[in-house]
């Protein structure tokens, strides 16, 4: 059995879920990186995409999160996300209005912000097909 | 003297008020709460925000890369303010509680000769900074529509700022909004947004601690992270002006309601002498009629 650390996913909204947890998989900006117990701290920017809890009592929750970023301690992990929902309660619609929102951003977006929207809507359409089956 | 029929009517009318103030007041104590929670709920985000923000600043240090929304421009002429209301009246003093302390301060920066810019969230602020400073006012945010205050609103608000910022179009940004202290106790704030004033920074710089890996870098971090904070901060405000304005409504409704209570009490009394004068007139009457015969 692995050592457990704390966990907390927080959104600007609210304290989505602390508690006691052997890995966490968080979707950072260079990669996906799983997270365990006396990890080297570490601070990264993550990118929409799906962050998946296994809590200590061996049970395993999925989060989809729209940017933010982790902060990780050998002793708990942090995660701010900009926005995030349970998995089982994501709406298509939701995604769709965000990535139609971004879409519109794009317009009038020049250079590296146009890069970096064109990204963002591509790991978005990415998310949407990781988390709702067509 | 208005006649019995008058005060009848008053009395009618003084009750009527009375119900209303008091059907706002218990929807503004249900409010209060919810606002409360929501208050309270976005606590940990910011907090953890601010850890996080003076933890990466100190590894950065006076690097060059630090992006100017950290540093300011290093000038002072333009000053940008934000000020945050409600959208509606009748909560007492606390609009204009606001408005007054921004008002005070814009005064203090023309007075300077520093150039000055407006953005006013919510409809009461803007209606009272129009009177004096129409000019100023370069933008308006309307929340009217919106029921209950999310991350959005405070990001679409804060990307406004920014892309201001970029645009050279100040130099120092401050937030006005009122902070909850209690029910009965709400105090303007200004909180000082771009450049992310050092003293804040620094006092939560105690828990230096570990050292970090920084992914992509603490420069780019930084970069990302912000823009975030001022969204946050915005909305950390907005969530505390909706609470302070509950609770402003809780209490000058509470106090509507007993003024009410009071009025009624001493109308009644003036309709119940009149109707006793009016009672012994007539037995005046009848009894001297009956002597006369």
């Amino acid at each position: 059995m692995a050592d457990s650390f704390n966990f907390e996913l927080v959104s600007p909204e609210r304290l989505l879920l602390s508690a006691q947890v052997t890995e966490v998989v968080i979707p950072a900006t260079e990669g996906e990186m799983t997270v365990m117990a006396n990890h080297a701290p570490t601070m990264t920017t993550i990118k929409p995409g799906v962050v998946t809890v296994k809590t200590a009592d061996g049970k395993s929750e999925r989060f989809a999160v729209f940017g933010g970023f982790a902060d990780i301690l050998p002793t708990g992990c942090t995660l701010l996300a900009e926005s995030a929902v349970h998995v089982d309660e994501l709406d298509r619609t939701v995604l769709e209005n965000r990535i139609d929102e971004a879409r519109a951003e794009l317009e009038g977006a020049i250079d590296e912000k146009k890069t970096r929207i064109e990204q963002f809507i591509a790991e978005l359409t990415r998310l949407g097909e990781i988390v709702i089956p067509a | 003297m208005p006649s019995l029929k008058d005060l009848k009517n008053r009395i009618a009318s003084v009750k009527a008020t009375q119900k209303i103030t008091k059907a706002m007041k218990m929807v503004a104590a249900a409010k209060l709460r919810r606002a409360q929670e929501a208050a309270e709920a976005a606590r940990p985000y910011s907090q953890r925000m601010a850890a996080v923000l003076a933890n990466i600043a100190q590894a950065v240090g006076a690097d060059d890369s630090v992006p100017q929304l950290m540093t300011g421009t290093g000038r002072d002429n333009t000053h940008l303010l934000i000020v945050c209301t409600a959208e509606r009246g009748l909560c007492g003093g606390f609009n204009s509680q606001i408005a007054r302390f921004a008002r005070d301060h814009v005064r203090k920066l023309l007075a300077q000769g520093k150039t000055v810019k407006i953005i006013c969230v919510g409809k009461k602020g803007f209606d009272i900074l129009r009177r004096e400073f129409a000019s100023l006012i370069i933008d308006r945010v309307d929340l009217r529509e919106v029921k209950k205050i999310g991350f959005e609103n405070a990001d679409r608000v804060g990307h406004k700022v920014i892309e201001l910022f970029e645009k050279g179009e100040f130099d120092v940004c401050t937030l006005f909004y009122s902070e909850f202290k209690s029910v009965i106790s709400q105090i303007p704030t200004a909180q000082q947004l771009i450049p992310a004033s050092a003293g804040a920074v620094a006092a939560e710089a105690d828990s230096a601690s570990a050292i970090y890996e920084y992914e992509p870098d603490a420069a780019a971090i930084l970069t990302d992270l912000i823009p975030r904070n001022i969204s946050v901060q915005i909305f950390r405000a907005l969530l505390e002006n909706v609470a302070g304005e509950m609770g402003a409504k809780m209490s000058a409704m509470d106090n509507a309601t007993r003024n009410a209570g009071d009025m009624i009490n001493k109308l009644t009394l003036n309709y119940n002498r009149q109707r006793q004068a009016q009672i012994t007139k007539e037995l005046i009457e009848i009894i001297s009629g009956a002597e006369a015969l």
